[in-house]
């Protein structure tokens, strides 16, 4: 069965439901289907096509989830706590604590809820056993997920209309009336008892990005959906909601500058920062390669390249490093000698040439583990290497481009622990819920935490269901 | 037609993609036995063609198929160049170019003929009156005698034999584990029951696998069974048969309720049942996942067992009648087409699959020593 054709579709269609969800990712879906719980009827807007439909969650492949005792999806135990200190480690204490244990205690549900709609799990991936006690992993990864939810959510009847975007809300007051979509190229008014957003965040909107990052943004690459246009997030602020969180705060990652510009994915990362140095355009290094662990450090190298000029960095190791991280899809530059390598990276090549020779020069004697924070450094290079630090002097040598790969924006509208809406004037809107990326911000300030981000669409999702069902109900 | 190194070449682009992202590697075993490798050599990526089974889970959880620009679509490069590793392993060499040939049309003609050699041989042994008649009194080899049958049907039954073996030889010999990796006990019992159960169609969580689209289903591995099981023990009735008569000196032909005729009977009901379903499956399937080129090897194969197991099942209701002549003369002509076309078609994926799984189970067995 697939889901109902433009065509047909009668005013009726778009004015009768009780619960309009704005948005085709992990929580939305999330969302029409708890509110389908309810008894509600449900109208699901996807503004991407079928075969891109699921937003950036088509490229996850986890969520984060307490648990008490081993499962059979996670190992030993995650309590409140731990999960706690590690959302306020990586986001500097920039959260909203009650909201956050919120989250974090409706993790503990959130794996037999899925299992009830289809989704399967599998033990964590190859690569990846550091997560296997905190992140249940989907079989398949986010798209499979994505799909059962679809498949589910046909199931039950939910009606779903894809290349159905919708472009601006109109409130009246705090209490949402109709939303504009653009439908079949024609726009169409579509109105219910109550509308749960849950359609992204704006990194793919270019012209929203450099006036948040400049001109330099020219120079991101997008690692998930090209469909995160913000225009829900921009009808909010028009509509008078309570924004919170910074334009410029999200997930950035140093990915293989080959990668394309939206829809990346995993296979664009490079991990191998940590076993060499990363240098600039201009051939020297700017910051600690070995500062701590890759999965601990690879976030912040977003950010790191995006102030480099022309928003570009090379990662350069030679053999010694090889066999010792998962491999990116791109092949790396190969060169026998340095000099060679530079010119193929089209770099200065005396200015690499110095940088290594320095660098070389400042490592120390130590041995090298990268599994624990070894006691390989150099000494009196500036930037140092606190960590694995080792001569790059066994060729072949390797060089991988890398540039800044936002992953998504922290920029949304304040919420309630019953995800409704903030309006400016301190009061709760009657009627709109957030759920997924466009109120993570309440959570994460800043920083982030491997799995985390579908914790909170899972979990605001069914919240945003129920209460919007409920709501409608009523 | 693509040449196999343009195959090999789109399925080794698409596993580099796949090594760096392995979302997919709890779907089936063709994902840990790639991550097992570093790089992807001619004969490895035949082999991870021939350890999947088709089921097309990836295909749909893949956040890089079309119309992402990487393109990967695992299923559709798996099933190319496992039909052109058909024609690479296949014995003798020249033969091979019957799988181009092996249609539709290219199996029933070869029925009906291997029918009218086998009516002139007949008309030739006591005259095609016979054929018409009841005097037979339902003994088939009042018609033709026993030992024309067991003469060309023995000499065809060993060249086919000897031709598949061959194939599987020519397959075993590019794993490089030698006749010595052929010995490992624990992995056949593994092997073994990973292919007669299907597991690999099961999908984890055994809601089966997205075939004929992407929502599950466990048809296509129930009626693989009926096919499977319907020709095992169609081929069960016929080795039991023979013993009847050569060890015990049971003369055909036999009562209902005898060994070769239950066996028979079920072997041909599930002939009826598997190969319709299949066909069926196959005509709405998603062409996304599908290697369009295979369809009429795969419609002749499906076809010729249909024929078997409908021609043997009227033959038996039959048989006391005046239509038994015929229906004998065209089940077996079926049946020696069946014969004919086996190391050149479909039949053989059954054979490099028990294989590849085998060599599968061999090497996870010692990654997890």
């Amino acid at each position: 069965m697939l889901s109902s054709s433009g065509t047909r579709l009668s005013e009726a269609d778009l004015t009768d439901h009780d619960v309009l969800v704005i948005g085709g990712g992990n929580a939305a879906l999330c969302a029409a289907l708890t509110a389908r719980e309810q008894g509600a009827s449900v109208l699901l807007l996807e503004s991407a096509p079928h075969k891109w439909r699921g937003g950036n969650s088509i490229h996850t492949r986890n969520l984060r989830c307490m648990h008490r005792e081993p499962t059979d999806v996670l190992s030993d135990a995650y309590l409140e706590d731990e999960f706690f200190d590690d959302v306020w480690r990586v986001t500097g204490g920039i959260t909203n604590e009650a909201l956050a244990r919120h989250v974090i205690r409706a993790s503990e549900t959130c794996a037999e809820w899925m299992k009830d709609y289809g989704v399967r799990f599998q033990p964590s991936l190859g690569g990846t056993l550091h997560l296997g006690r905190t992140n249940a992993f989907f079989l398949g990864g986010g798209k499979a997920l994505v799909n059962t939810y679809y498949q589910a959510a046909e199931r039950l009847g939910v009606t779903i209309l894809y290349e159905a975007e919708a472009e601006s809300l109109v409130f009246d007051g705090k209490r949402f009336d109709h939303a504009l979509v653009t439908y079949n190229g024609s726009p169409r008014k579509v109105s219910a008892k109550a509308v749960v957003i849950a359609s992204g965040g704006f990194e793919s909107n270019q012209a929203w990005l450099e006036e948040a990052w400049g001109e330099v943004s020219r120079n991101f690459l997008i690692r998930g959906t090209r469909f995160n246009q913000g225009k829900m997030l921009r009808a909010l602020i028009d509509n008078g909601a309570k924004i919170i969180g910074d334009p410029t705060q999200g997930h950035a990652v140093a990915i293989d500058a080959r990668a394309p510009k939206y829809d990346g994915g995993i296979v664009t990362r490079v991990d191998c920062v940590s076993l060499g140095i990363v240098v600039n355009r201009d051939g020297e290094r700017f910051y600690d390669e070995g500062e701590d662990f890759w999965p601990k450090r690879y976030a912040i190298w977003g950010r790191l390249i995006a102030k480099q000029p022309g928003q570009v960095g090379y990662s350069i190791t030679d053999a010694k490093a090889q066999g010792r991280f998962m491999p990116s899809v791109f092949p790396p530059e190969q060169a026998d000698t340095l000099n060679e390598l530079a010119a193929k990276l089209e770099l200065p090549v005396d200015a690499v040439r110095k940088t290594v020779d320095d660098f070389n020069a400042a490592v120390q004697p130590g041995n090298f583990d990268h599994s624990v924070l070894d006691d390989c450094h150099t000494w009196g290079v500036t930037p140092e290497k606190t960590h694995w630090a080792q001569r790059i002097d066994e060729p072949p040598f390797y060089g991988y481009p890398l540039r800044t790969g936002i992953t998504f924006t922290y920029l949304g509208a304040e919420v309630d622990d019953k995800a409704r809406m903030y309006m400016d004037s301190g009061e709760l809107s009657d009627n709109v819920f957030l759920a997924g990326e466009i109120m993570a911000g309440n959570i994460l300030g800043q920083g982030y935490v491997a799995g985390f981000g579908m914790t909170i669409g899972t979990v605001f999702g069914r919240i945003a269901g129920k209460e919007a069902g409920s709501y409608a109900k009523d | 037609m693509q040449k196999i190194e343009a195959l090999i070449e789109e399925t080794r682009s698409n596993m580099t993609i796949c090594n760096a992202c392995r979302y997919c590697e709890g779907f089936c075993p063709v994902f840990p036995a790639m991550e097992r490798r570093r790089v992807f050599t001619p004969e490895d990526l035949k082999y991870l063609a021939n350890l999947c089974h088709n089921c097309g889970e990836c295909y749909y959880a893949c956040q890089y198929a079309p119309p992402h620009e990487f393109a990967v679509n695992v299923p559709q490069s798996m099933a190319k160049l496992r039909a052109e590793s058909y024609r690479d392993y296949a014995w003798p060499g020249p033969l091979a170019k019957l799988f181009d040939r092996n249609g539709l049309l290219t199996a029933l003609a070869l029925a009906v003929g291997v029918t009218l050699l086998l009516l002139i041989a007949v008309g030739l042994n006591g005259g095609l009156a016979a054929l018409v008649t009841t005097q037979h009194g339902g003994d088939f080899y009042a018609l033709m005698p026993h030992n024309v049958i067991v003469v060309t049907f023995g000499s065809v039954s060993l060249f086919v034999l000897l031709a598949l073996v061959m194939g599987m030889v020519r397959f075993w010999s590019e794993s490089g584990e030698g006749v010595a990796g052929l010995g490992d006990a624990r992995s056949w019992r593994q092997a073994l029951k990973e292919t007669f159960s299907l597991q690999h169609l099961h999908g984890q969580g055994e809601v089966g696998c997205t075939y004929p689209d992407a929502y599950h289903s466990q048809w296509r591995r129930r009626f693989h069974h009926f096919t499977f099981y319907g020709f095992m023990l169609s081929f069960a009735a016929t080795v039991t048969g023979t013993i009847y008569h050569y060890v015990f000196d049971w003369q055909a032909p036999y009562d209902f309720t005898s060994l070769p005729k239950l066996l028979g009977t079920l072997g041909g009901i599930g002939l009826l049942i598997g190969p319709a379903g299949l066909l069926y499956l196959k005509l709405v399937r998603d062409q996304n996942t599908a290697d369009v080129r295979q369809m009429g090897m795969d419609v002749a194969f499906i076809a010729l067992l249909w024929l078997t197991g409908f021609t043997g099942l009227a033959l038996m209701l039959l048989r006391e009648t005046s239509a038994m002549g015929v229906m004998l003369v065209v089940h077996l002509g079926v049946v020696m087409a069946l014969f004919i076309t086996m190391p050149y078609g479909k039949f053989v994926h059954g054979f490099y699959r028990l294989l590849a799984v085998y060599r599968n189970a061999l090497e996870r067995n010692r990654s997890s020593h």
